[in-house]
């Protein structure tokens, strides 16, 4: 698989991405204290059946984030 | 002797144990209070040692010093006035690289900071070691290893406090999240060393269960009927005895009144009016409370909340709010008012109002007794079948919240949906001692304390009506006249109307003075067994389906007063006045639904 440019919502559980850009939204700073930084590797943990709110693991700590909010976050698929 | 105070400030994530350290160094010897002008709650407390008197501030847990939430407000002003001398950034180890983005940003602004590296063996446990030595050098200031469950590492961690107090203490300037999140990586990439093949193992297992496609909705009502089944079974004993105990006391202090000389009717308005209303507040409300409250904190202690917000949060979506509005309706179950406080968590403005408004139309521990009551007497004799009801009453409220949310969203709560971040804390071993101890004090008592301050004087009102001759009766008997077009109406009769007008300072009255209204009698009376009451009841014409409108007023009706007034105050008259109009609305409503069905069957 290679290096795909995706935004967070599109990871599914056990993927890994790596963070290239957050949109300026008023969230972004949030999330950049929560450590959705440039650079930073996240994996998708956990989707709710619906696809509405997922976990992610960055910083060795688990977020959730509801689809528009995870779409703000742009990444790079990583692969395993 | 004390020689010298240091005032110290605790800063940290949400979860990393910070008041588990402030616990263990304050013990009792502290106080929650409200930030001035806001409602955060800031607990302060002393811990002497020698000559020295440390005031430690637990300060709201937050993930920046950039303020958008009242909490981080608070945290920032606190860090920028001079209240505090000396700050201690407390970091889990578990997850040390976020933990670390705070803690760069306070050391940026306040060099005179010592970093507690917290749950230091638990990090060990899991195979996440944390080289202390590098960490110290890094970060520049001194780091001390504690594990607050056992209370290690809390005597270096004073003397540190000690000795960077020497430091020099100018200010410097705020780092930037995103640069703080950079160093916070490179600082974690040196210091930290990960031995176990995964160290997220037993979260990986707990989540597949909790979180899981299939099994998560039936693992949360498990809980959920779980929680409910202990606090009504378990408080039920303990209920009965408080309630015998105090009745007995009741008749020592009529013996005692009467001994001394005073009038009867006056002994019997401060016996059976004051004493014996505030009496059995207590004792139907204390039991389900301190049940209730220290298994909710267990489950928030081992990290199952959150998740419980995760699961909800597509259906809490729908309503127009978001997933934490799920804690503050579990938290109203135990009392509507606790509900309204614990809001609070939420983030936004928007879906905050909507959670507060809402919170009434769960029913809380005091509502529950009598729904029981009835639906034993008119539906289901056997425990498990009343069980059964009381999950679908449950359900119900469940719906109406998500109904009144969606239409609240619509209307008067208009605006952005808001963007929001919910953490997944790691699970932990709940530290039961603790946690019961801090429940009871932090909520129970709290609950308990305003409730009789609401209960004593009601019983007075509540003898005089029982008790003044108006007309062929009494005052009673004659507001229960006339209320009685309104209460057919809805498909009830006056006396159920009266009697939930007089228990708005505490819904656990509201059976007993029914129950005094029909049986004539100036006291609240004990009318005890199902049978009982049930010929009582049907001596008074009710069916099973005055029953059903009565239990569904009391489902949708104006929230106690307690929880009107924690409205009050904290949002201001109108959102009082308009959270106990929505559910009172709503209780009409679907009486006068059951009704029409009633006459349509």
């Amino acid at each position: 698989m290679e290096n795909k440019a995706v935004t967070l919502d599109r990871l599914l559980p056990g993927e890994d991405a790596v963070v290239t850009e957050l949109c300026p939204t008023s969230f972004a700073p949030r999330l950049a204290e929560l450590g959705f930084i440039e650079g930073a590797r996240v994996r998708c943990v956990h989707r709710s059946p619906g696809g509405g709110i997922s976990a992610y693991l960055v910083c060795g700590a688990t977020v959730a984030l509801r689809r528009e909010d995870a779409s703000s976050v742009k990444a790079l698929r990583w692969p395993k | 002797m004390i020689e010298r105070e240091i005032r110290v400030g605790l800063v940290g994530n949400p979860n990393v144990g910070k008041s588990t350290l402030f616990n263990s160094l304050t013990g009792m010897r502290q106080h929650t209070g409200n930030w001035p002008g806001k409602t955060v709650a800031v607990a302060t407390g002393e811990h002497l040692r020698g000559d020295t008197k440390f005031v430690l501030t637990d300060l709201p847990g937050c993930y920046s010093l950039e303020p958008r939430s009242a909490e981080e407000e608070v945290t920032r002003d606190f860090i920028m006035s001079d209240e505090g001398e000396v700050f201690g950034a407390v970091l889990d180890s578990t997850i040390l690289e976020r933990s670390l983005i705070l803690a760069l940003q306070v050391i940026s602004l306040c060099p005179r900071t010592v970093v507690v590296l917290n749950l230091a063996d638990e990090g060990r446990r899991r195979g996440i070691a944390v080289d202390r030595d590098m960490l110290e050098d890094l970060l520049g200031v001194p780091v001390v290893c504690t594990s607050a469950r056992d209370g290690t590492g809390v005597e270096e961690f004073l003397s540190a406090i000690e000795s960077v107090r020497e430091r020099d203490g100018e200010r410097g300037t705020l780092m930037t999240p995103e640069a703080a999140a950079l160093r916070a990586r490179d600082i974690a990439g040196r210091c930290v060393t990960v031995t176990a093949r995964d160290p997220r193992r037993t979260e990986q297992i707990l989540d597949g269960i909790f979180l899981g496609k299939y099994t998560a909705l039936p693992v949360l009502l498990l809980f959920l009927c779980g929680i409910m089944w202990l606090t009504v079974t378990g408080a039920n004993y303990p209920s009965r005895v408080l309630e015998g105990v105090l009745t007995d006391l009741g008749e020592v202090l009529r013996g005692s009144l009467t001994s001394i000389g005073t009038p009867a009717s006056v002994a019997s308005c401060l016996v059976d009016g004051i004493y014996l209303v505030t009496a059995r507040v207590v004792s139907v409300m204390l039991p389900p409370m301190a049940v209730f409250f220290p298994l909710f904190t267990l489950l928030e202690d081992f990290g199952y909340l959150p998740r419980v917000a995760f699961i909800l949060d597509g259906a809490f979506r729908c309503g127009g709010g978001c997933g934490k509005q799920s804690l503050t309706m579990c938290m109203s179950l135990g009392c509507n008012a606790v509900g309204v406080t614990g809001c609070r968590i939420i983030d936004s403005p928007r879906e905050r109002r909507i959670a507060v408004l809402t919170s009434g139309l769960v029913p809380c521990n005091g509502k529950f007794p009598g729904i029981i009551c009835l639906i034993s007497v008119f539906f289901a004799g056997s425990a498990g079948a009343s069980a059964l009801c009381l999950g679908l009453v449950i359900l119900i409220s469940v719906g109406m919240t998500l109904a009144v949310s969606r239409l609240l969203s619509s209307t008067i709560c208009r605006g952005e949906r808001s963007a929001y971040s919910l953490e997944l804390p790691p699970y932990r071993i709940p530290r039961i001692g603790q946690v019961i101890v801090r429940s009871v004090l932090d909520r129970t008592l709290f609950v308990l304390g305003r409730a009789v301050s609401v209960a004593a004087p009601a019983g007075l009102v509540i003898w005089c009506l029982g008790n003044i001759p108006s007309g062929d009766g009494t005052l009673f008997s004659e507001m229960a006249r006339l209320l009685d077009p309104a209460g057919r109406f809805l498909g009830m009769d006056g006396v159920i109307l009266l009697a939930f007008l007089l228990g708005f300072p505490a819904n656990e009255i509201v059976l007993p003075l029914m129950l005094m209204g029909y049986t004539c009698a100036g006291v609240m009376g004990d009318v005890s067994g199902t049978a009982e009451m049930g010929a009582v009841l049907t001596a008074a014409g009710w069916s099973p389906m005055t029953a059903l409108s009565v239990i569904a007023f009391s489902l949708f009706h104006f929230p106690c007063s307690t929880t009107i007034l924690t409205v009050r105050r904290e949002w201001g008259l109108r959102n009082a006045l308009l959270a106990a109009l929505i559910p009172t609305l709503c209780g009409v409503a679907l009486c006068l639904v059951l009704k029409l069905v009633g006459t349509l069957i």
